[in-house]
This record gives structure tokens, C-alpha cells and sequence, in this order.
């Protein structure tokens, strides 16, 4: 208790040193010198608040704490209660670090160029099929180079759905990702006997074959040339656009009240993206660590001992096969929604190529790495443009070098930490 | 897991397994019975046709012809990860451990089948999903307890000592629950040390787990220690059978071992 006590008053004092200076003082001119007066009564009122919630919060820490369900009962071994309690800090650290990110992310909008805006968007679409492709090679270890395929079931899904079905966005999307599963669902199948080298040459032929259906298949897809006024996504009925373009919808800026602007639907688009990725990264960070995460990893490692542990290998290969496309899916619909305007031409083998490079560089397996590597991909080239055309012959350079010193990719993955309690 | 067939009844019974490969037959009428709670080794020369002989019990091989009869079913059609579903688990000569994974998570991969795969019910941490977690947890501890390897749980499996990746590889088997363990050679590459404890765990599989195990091994002083029967192969054929004691004394057995006298 004793320890308690003078652990408190420290902070207190701490409270006081920071908050007292900021917020009790305040610079006022007179007759055009500085001199630093007293804060009113009010302010000096609410620092003493401050403080004593902090002292008495300190004083009484382990029992509001536990009280809130965060620290082990006390009755523990000291040891095994602090080692707990160091773990809970760390997991809550964890979160408020990752709520303040998201903040930030969705915040930094508001601030910056629209030219910005637009690359931080299609960051974001390449972190999603970075994500997703991640599934596949990195934890499944299926070297799958016509992933573009599925990007391209997804967006040309809504694009077709909304062109003769009329579909908007947000019933389009989960009809997407349903589809693209189902495309990696059938393409999984014949390719399940293959490893390696043989599934790289199926998986390529897929993806071909799927931007040549879709080049040639002109009466429904429009052939080379695409599909045009795709609609944008709504809010809950409200377009982004100066006029309303479907009956029934109403405009954002009518309905808020505010004057017109066109970086509305670019920050929309955006923050859409970024809810997408979130959605994306939770999903995936959970499969991670559930049973089928797991078999993934195992089949990369050994398939033979998975099957001598009575792992079903089909349906754990078909399972990420199909997952992984799912993804795809969702961000292809989302690119579709974004461009407005789709082409064979948005899925070649290089968009493939790009992902997969995303995927490596990161680091196999690495969701912190897709996303640092989906950065480092699009921003890169951009800002390598004064080079002109050098541009990607440095980009190339970059790579090369990135893989000699770092083969392991920007941001490994890491085995996740299982703290077990031995009470054997 | 206790078998449920009677006392007298065996707990796997081969008969007459021939593995063909093209004009070479790896295994010619071999025929084994192993019982309830017994520990059976296979011996035999380098090549004389243990380990497919193995492959096929665990159905990596479908034998050309004969039957296995494991449970009171016949399994020698099922794929492999049928049969180690129904409780005949194998380990393998050279260490096959998923050697990036931690060894806490080489114990609950193997787990799978206990565990709640469904995918919502994952994603949203249901109740059953969390409670069969926690089992998979429970036994993974209880063996990382029981092969002595508590304190290496959070180690990539890769970078384990040898001895260790061998105890792993068992009590990877074990949390499965098997009614049958096969050993393909556990002992290869272990100090004499090693090898007691080897033999000291495979013992307590039997007395404590209430488990049959199958075993292929050449350290002679394991096998005669252990076994409760042995069946000798040389070429592919049956050469002998009987307890270590007569297996010993069996002069075809010395024959094959040491040549003509």
C-alpha cells in the first residue's frame, strides 16, 4: 500500500507538471509585452479534478482494473499475475495504437490533394488483393500467377450486374466475392494434384484464358471495349455526383447541406476502401489463427505429414483457393465502382505479376508486409515519374536490390506468441 | 482412446500384403497381427521391405493384393487421411515436423479433427469454437508435459535438437488420440541416453495411454527390451515371428542378420 501511495503521488505530480504550465498559464499582451497570467478559476478547477482522478485512479489501480475485468484475480502466484498483467498492457497498447491508425488513415483525407486522395485509393484496392493472393502463396505456399483472374470475375460481376440487372454497389459486392469463390472454387479442382512449377503454368493459363473470354465474348462484355458508366457506390441513397443520375437517389451535398465539391466522392471512394481492407485484414487475421490458418500453414510445410495427421489436403487447398479469389472479388467490384469504366485491358498478366511481387517483397505470409509493400509498389513508380523512361528500369533496379538484402521481405512474418500457463 | 473390440480381438490384422512396383515386389505375403496394448516390432535387414510394408498399413500405398483389417474395418482401400482419421496414426523415418510452425502449433494442427473448423463459427468466436480451442490446448499441454518439452513451446520446430524433434513427432501423433501408433524407426539418430527415454515413453504409451504400437526399428536392445512380439522380414518375405525370446534364438533370423556361417 505504502508503495501505492507514493507510486500515485508521483503521478499526480507528473499531471500536475504537464497540465498546470499547458493550461493553467496563459501568455496575455499588455501595452504590447507578454506577461503570463493565471488561467480562470474554471480551468484551475478542472486540473485539480484532473489530478486527484489521477492520484486516486493510481491508488486504487489494481482493483478498478480488475474490477473492469482486465488484470487475473490476485490470488496468482505474483509471478504468473504480473507476467499476465504485462501481456494485458501490451494487448491494450496494441489497441489503442491500432484505433488511433485507423483514425489517422480515415482523418488524413480531409487534408490532403485530391491527386493523393486517388493513389491512397488504389494503394488501398492493392493492399485488398495483396491480402488475398497472401492467403494462397504465403501461408498455403500454391504459387498462383492468374490471380488477376478473380479481380476480373469481381469487377466485371458488377459491372454486368448493374448494366442488365440494374444491381447497385452494395448488393453487387457480396455477389462478386461469391463469384470469384466460386471461379477459385472450379479452378481448384483440377488443379489440386499440381505443386509448384506445374500449378505456376495452370494458374497462368487461367488467367489468360479468362481476360481472353472476356476480349472475346464482345456481346455481352462489350470485348476490348469494356464497359462504361459503371455507377459509383452510394451512401444509403445519396450519390456523390452534382446531379442526381438514378431515380430515386438523392444528392450528398442537397441532403447535408453543403456546397458542392468533387472531392466528396474521392474521399468517399477512399474511406469505402479503407473499410473494405479493415474488413479484409480482420477476416484474415482470424482465419490466421483458427484451425483451417493453421492447415494452411501445415500443407505449405508438409504435405505428407498432414496426411499422416488425417488432414483432408483437397479441402484445405480448394478452401484457400477459394478464399483467396474471394477477396479478389471484393476489391475487382470495388475497382470497378472506382474506374467507372472496365476493360480486358485493367487485367493482364502484370497485374498478376504486380500482386505476387506485393506478396514477396512483403514478405511471405506478412500482413504488415503487404501493406508496406503495397505501398512501396504503387507509390514507388509514381514518385520515380521525373525519371521518365527510366522509370521502370529503376523500379526493376529497386527490386532486384530489395530482394538481395532483404529475401525475406520488408516485414516478415512472425509465428504468433502462445502464452500458456503450465499448471501440470 | 479405448478400443472399442473385445479383448482377444486384434487391434490391426494383415494378411497376406503383396506390394507390387512393376516387376519388383517390395512385400510378399507379409501377415501381422498386433493386439490391444501390445507393442509389436518389425524387424529386418536395410531394404527387406519394412517401411512399404508400413506405407501400406497406413494407406500411402494400396497393396497390390491382401487385406487390413483395423477396428473390425477394412481399410486397405481408404486414402490415407481416412485411416489416420479412424485412429491409425504414423510417424515417419526421416522427421517430417512443420518446421516454420512453433511446436505449440505442430500439437494443434494435428488436432484438427477435434476442432470446430467451421468458419463463422471462427470468425465470430463462438462458444463451441472456443471451448474446443481450449481442449486442443489442454491436450497439447498435457503432451508437451509428458515428452518433457514445456519450456521449448513457443520454439519453431525446426530449430529444435534432433532428439527433441523425435519426441515432438510422437506427441504430435498422440494428441490425435490414436487407438494404434506406428514408429518408423524413433530411435534412428538418438544417443544412447536418448533412447532410454525413447524407450521409457513408448512403454508409457501402452501402460498409461492404453495404446498398441507398431514398431520398425534396427537397435536390437530397444526392440528386444520392449516388444511384447516381433515379426521378421528379409526380401519382402515373412522370415520368422514370436516373442523377443525366440526371435533370438530363431537360427534363420541370425542367418539373415549375419550371413552364412
Amino acid at each position: 500500500m505504502k508503495k501505492n501511495i507514493n507510486h500515485s503521488l508521483f503521478t499526480a505530480l507528473i499531471t500536475f507538471i504537464v497540465s498546470f504550465p499547458l493550461l493553467g498559464l496563459s501568455l496575455v499582451s499588455v501595452n504590447g509585452s507578454l506577461t503570463i497570467q493565471g488561467a480562470d478559476n474554471s480551468t484551475m478547477i478542472m486540473i485539480g479534478v484532473a489530478i486527484s482522478i489521477v492520484f486516486i485512479f493510481q491508488l486504487y489501480r489494481e482493483k478498478i482494473l480488475h474490477m473492469l475485468g482486465m488484470l487475473p484475480t490476485p490470488s496468482l502466484p505474483f509471478k504468473q499475475a504480473y507476467k499476465n498483467s504485462s501481456l494485458e498492457k501490451r494487448t491494450t497498447l496494441k489497441k489503442v495504437f491500432m484505433v488511433g491508425l485507423i483514425l489517422c488513415v480515415i482523418i488524413w483525407p480531409f487534408m490532403s490533394s485530391r491527386g493523393a486522395i486517388d493513389l491512397a485509393t488504389l494503394v488501398l484496392i492493392y493492399v485488398m488483393l495483396g491480402l488475398g493472393l497472401n492467403i494462397v502463396v504465403g501461408l498455403a505456399g500454391l504459387l498462383d500467377l492468374g490471380y488477376v483472374a478473380f479481380y476480373a470475375v469481381g469487377a466485371y460481376s458488377y459491372a454486368l450486374l448493374s448494366e442488365y440487372l440494374g444491381l447497385s454497389f452494395w448488393v453487387a459486392l457480396p455477389i462478386g466475392g461469391m463469384l470469384a469463390a466460386l471461379f477459385g472454387f472450379l479452378l481448384g479442382f483440377p488443379v489440386l494434384r499440381l505443386r509448384g512449377d506445374y500449378l505456376a503454368i495452370v494458374t497462368l493459363g487461367f488467367g489468360e484464358i479468362i481476360r481472353i473470354l472476356l476480349n472475346n465474348f464482345t456481346s455481352v462484355t462489350g470485348g476490348p471495349n469494356g464497359i462504361s458508366s459503371i455507377p459509383k457506390p452510394t451512401l444509403f441513397g445519396m450519390e456523390f455526383g452534382r446531379r442526381v443520375k438514378e431515380e430515386g437517389n438523392t444528392l450528398f451535398h442537397e441532403v447535408m447541406g453543403i456546397a458542392y465539391s468533387s472531392s466528396y466522392k474521392v474521399i468517399f471512394l477512399y474511406i469505402l476502401a479503407v473499410i473494405l481492407v479493415i474488413f479484409t485484414l480482420f477476416v484474415i487475421h482470424r482465419l490466421m489463427r483458427m484451425p483451417v490458418g493453421r492447415a494452411w500453414e501445415a500443407l505449405r510445410e508438409d504435405e505428407i505429414a498432414c496426411r499422416s495427421l488425417g488432414l483432408n489436403r483437397t479441402a484445405i487447398k480448394l478452401s484457400a483457393f477459394t478464399i483467396g479469389a474471394a477477396f479478389a472479388g471484393f476489391a475487382g467490384c470495388f475497382f470497378a465502382a472506382r474506374q467507372g469504366f472496365i476493360s480486358p485491358e485493367s487485367f493482364t498478366f502484370i497485374e498478376s505479376a504486380i500482386i505476387l511481387a506485393i506478396v514477396v517483397l512483403g514478405g511471405m505470409g506478412s500482413q504488415v508486409g503487404v501493406i508496406l509493400a503495397a505501398i512501396a509498389m504503387t507509390v514507388l513508380p509514381e514518385l520515380a515519374r521525373g525519371f521518365d523512361e527510366y522509370r521502370m528500369l529503376m523500379f526493376g533496379l529497386m527490386m532486384v536490390l530489395m530482394m538481395i538484402w532483404r529475401p525475406q521481405g520488408l516485414a516478415p512474418a512472425q509465428r504468433p506468441h502462445m502464452e500458456i500457463k503450465n499448471d501440470a | 482412446m479405448m478400443p472399442n473390440i473385445s479383448e482377444n480381438e486384434p487391434v490391426l490384422h494383415a494378411e497376406n500384403l503383396i506390394m507390387q512396383f512393376g516387376g519388383l515386389v517390395a512385400v510378399n505375403g507379409v501377415s501381422l497381427d498386433v493386439y490391444q496394448k501390445q507393442i509389436v516390432s518389425i524387424i529386418g535387414p536395410n531394404g527387406a521391405g519394412k517401411t512399404t510394408a508400413f506405407n501400406c498399413l497406413s494407406g500411402f500405398y494400396t497393396p497390390t493384393s491382401g487385406t487390413i483389417r483395423f477396428m473390425d474395418e477394412d481399410i486397405h482401400t481408404l486414402p490415407d487421411f481416412k485411416i489416420s482419421l479412424k485412429g491409425l496414426v504414423r510417424t515417419f523415418q526421416h522427421v517430417r515436423l512443420f518446421k516454420e510452425m512453433t511446436v505449440i502449433e505442430n500439437l494443434l494442427v494435428a488436432q484438427h479433427r477435434h476442432v470446430n473448423t467451421g468458419l463463422l463459427s471462427g470468425l465470430f468466436k463462438t462458444g463451441s469454437y472456443k471451448r474446443k480451442e481450449s481442449e486442443a490446448m489442454e491436450r497439447a499441454k498435457h503432451w508437451l508435459n509428458k515428452v518433457d518439452m514445456f519450456d521449448v513451446a513457443n520454439r519453431e520446430a525446426g530449430n529444435l535438437s534432433y532428439g527433441q524433434q523425435r519426441r515432438l513427432e510422437i506427441a504430435r501423433c498422440m494428441v490425435t488420440e490414436p487407438s494404434l501408433l506406428l514408429l518408423d524407426e524413433p530411435a534412428a539418430g538418438l544417443n544412447p541416453n536418448e533412447t532410454q527415454d525413447l524407450n521409457k515413453l513408448i512403454v508409457g504409451l501402452k501402460e498409461e495411454e492404453n495404446i498398441s504400437v507398431l514398431l520398425i526399428e534396427h537397435d536390437m536392445n530397444l526392440v528386444m527390451e520392449i516388444s511384447d512380439n516381433i515379426y521378421v522380414i528379409n526380401q519382402g518375405q515373412p522370415l520368422a515371428s514370436g516373442t523377443p525370446e525366440e526371435i533370438r534364438n530363431n537360427p534363420d533370423v541370425i542367418k539373415a542378420y549375419l550371413g552364412e556361417v
